[in-house]
């Protein structure tokens, strides 16, 4: 896989090289109904080994509708559980998840889910892999081959339809999943670090090609990453999370503007001021899972 | 083998020249003599080994260091074929012999692998289940199951029942705990992938875990039905009126050790077919899979 993710050649991407028709820079947090609301939520695990672990306490965070929130925190502290938690996919031990102003029961047609490994069907091809959620929900296949088939090119795969996962790069499986999570027009969007196996380069083209199909879908997403950088070139609102058990040290909202481009906005003087102030934040909990880390090995 | 391949090949690239210009063709073609002239060097050594196993048994018999009323002669084996190919052999035409065994095998092979698999998956999704059964299972799996062909000879007579129940016996727990392996390794992020797309359970278990369990069950198909085979050859061992296993056991019965040695190809040959044709099902039921990166396959 590794070897693979390299190559991704840029003519297979056109949507990348502009990122002019992107959202309007009105998009932030307006003070309406939440399309996502947890309330002092907590979940508690049982290890292997019998004993509770507590990877939420007292979380509590809302999500805007139409809005891009990041969820930032060190490696292994609740960030996935929360999304699982608002998919649907786990139930809170405490508190409560609301979508949509209801409470969470089981998965829900309207949530789309980016996972952090690859997730595609190994055994469909990319037309099949795409084509998975309208065939599941009960689209005649005519109609979710020709859905499936204008999404694959929308996402810079069109010729690649007959091809099993294995024989993509990581960048192009990447757009496979994204293909394959946006053709059921999800309403909301969960991504739990989705970038973060593929190379630099890749991965900044891949964010940019987010935001353009993100602004077109006009979808709320909840973006877990631990990389600082990421979370603000893409983000409306950035949370910082504790080291587990996970709960909200900080929010902070950015105001760059929109239209955005991820290879360049670091370079914007905003971008760096609201880095140094994130990562003032973000640091002790850093430091606090790394010598955790290093007591248990 | 990757070892002894690489020696095969600096064995033969210290003779090439050394051109002072290389162009692609040339490369290629250079590649193309070599991987040619390898093939035919392990292909002519392959003979040769068969050639030296062969000939040093006759030659063994011949000069008195082997028995052959004991150990058998290959040239007498070969004219034992001819016989069971020309005159039939006690129990009638070789042909049918051979068509006995295999249907026996053949049935008790695909009754074997559908329970297995039905047992299989439905112990792997419910956890209630194979908790349940989990010990007993274990200990059926422990008897050696070879040991119920006179049971099944008792109880279902000398036709090809018991025979089938045997290979069925055999095979069965081979598939099961693939299946039930197969089951349990399914991926969960793509069973969270294919849930949160919209699957119900049946589009859960058809899209998602039973792919993901055909390569656990496929790869059992290979040794499962050379267990059918045993269990056929064996039943008829036990007690029987016709196939293969009669005719090894007639061959024993009367100190015949050519007739033995000529019944085992035979069934080498059918198990090697069927061999075959279990690989070209699993070509086509597992396209999806990366080929395999060694070339080198036993």
């Amino acid at each position: 896989m590794q070897d693979s993710q390299r190559k991704i050649s840029p003519s297979l991407s056109p949507a990348l090289h502009s990122a002019a028709q992107e959202a309007p820079s009105d998009r932030l947090p307006k003070e309406s109904t939440p399309v996502i609301e947890l309330r002092r939520v907590t979940k508690r695990f049982l290890t292997p080994g019998g004993q509770t672990y507590t990877a939420l306490r007292d979380l509590s965070l809302t999500v805007a509708p139409g809005e891009f929130c990041a969820l930032i925190g060190p490696t292994g502290c609740g960030k996935s559980t929360t999304l699982s938690l608002i998919a649907g996919l786990d139930t809170p031990s405490a508190g409560s998840v609301l979508v949509m102003g209801e409470e969470v029961h089981g998965t829900d047609p309207r949530i789309g889910y980016v996972f952090q490994t690859d997730a595609v069907f190994p055994w469909k091809n990319v037309l099949s892999n795409v084509a998975a959620g309208p065939l599941f929900r009960g689209v005649p296949k005519r109609e979710a081959l020709e859905r499936a088939r204008a999404w694959i090119a929308r996402v810079g795969l069109a010729g690649f339809e007959d091809r099993y996962p294995h024989q993509l790069s990581g960048g192009m499986r990447k757009r496979v999943a994204l293909a394959q999570t946006f053709i059921n027009e999800p309403q909301i969007l969960l991504m739990d670090e989705p970038f973060s196996a593929l190379d630099v380069q890749t991965r900044t083209l891949m964010e940019n090609e987010l935001l353009q199909l993100w602004s077109a879908l006009s979808a709320s997403v909840v973006f877990v990453t631990h990389d600082l950088e990421e979370a603000i070139a893409l983000a409306d609102r950035v949370c910082v999370l504790t080291a587990g058990p996970a709960t909200v040290k900080g929010i902070y909202t950015i105001d760059l503007p929109r239209p955005r481009n991820v290879a360049e906005i670091r370079f914007d003087p905003r971008f760096v001021q609201l880095y140094h102030d994130i990562w003032e934040d973000l640091r002790d909990e850093v430091m606090i899972s790394y010598e955790r880390a290093k007591q248990s090995s | 083998m990757n070892g002894l391949s690489n020696l095969l090949e600096q064995g033969q690239s210290d003779g090439a020249a050394n051109p002072t210009q290389e162009t692609d063709s040339a490369i290629l073609a250079a590649l193309t003599r070599r991987r040619r002239r390898r093939r035919w060097l392990i292909n002519a050594l392959r003979l040769l080994l068969l050639v030296l196993l062969i000939g040093g048994w006759e030659l063994g018999t011949r000069l008195g260091l082997i028995d052959p009323f004991f150990w058998g002669r290959p040239s007498g084996i070969w004219q034992q074929l001819v016989t069971w190919v020309v005159h039939g052999t006690a129990q009638g035409p070789l042909w049918v012999q051979i068509a006995v065994t295999l249907e026996e095998a053949l049935l008790g092979f695909l009754i074997g692998v559908v329970l297995g698999i039905s047992f299989g998956v439905l112990l792997g999704r419910n956890t209630f289940l194979a908790e349940l059964l989990g010990p007993y299972i274990k200990a059926a799996n422990s008897i050696p199951r070879v040991t119920l062909a006179p049971l099944f000879a008792i109880g279902l007579g000398l036709g090809s029942q018991s025979k089938i129940a045997l290979a069925v016996v055999l095979v069965f727990f081979i598939v099961f705990f693939n299946a039930f392996q197969g089951v349990r390794e399914v991926d969960r992020n793509l069973l969270a992938n294919a849930r949160i797309l919209g699957a119900n359970r049946w589009q859960l278990f058809r899209e998602v875990i039973l792919p993901s369990a055909l390569t656990w069950i496929i790869a059992s198909l290979h040794t499962s039905f050379s267990f059918a085979l045993v269990g056929a050859v064996v039943g008829e061992f036990v007690g029987s009126i016709e196939g293969i296993g009669l005719m090894i056991q007639n061959a024993g019965a009367t100190f015949n050790a050519n007739g033995v040695f000529a019944a085992m190809l035979i069934l080498a040959a059918v198990a090697l077919l069927s061999e075959i044709v279990i690989t070209a099902l699993e070509r086509r039921l597992l396209r999806w899979r990366p080929t395999a990166l060694s070339e080198v396959t036993l």
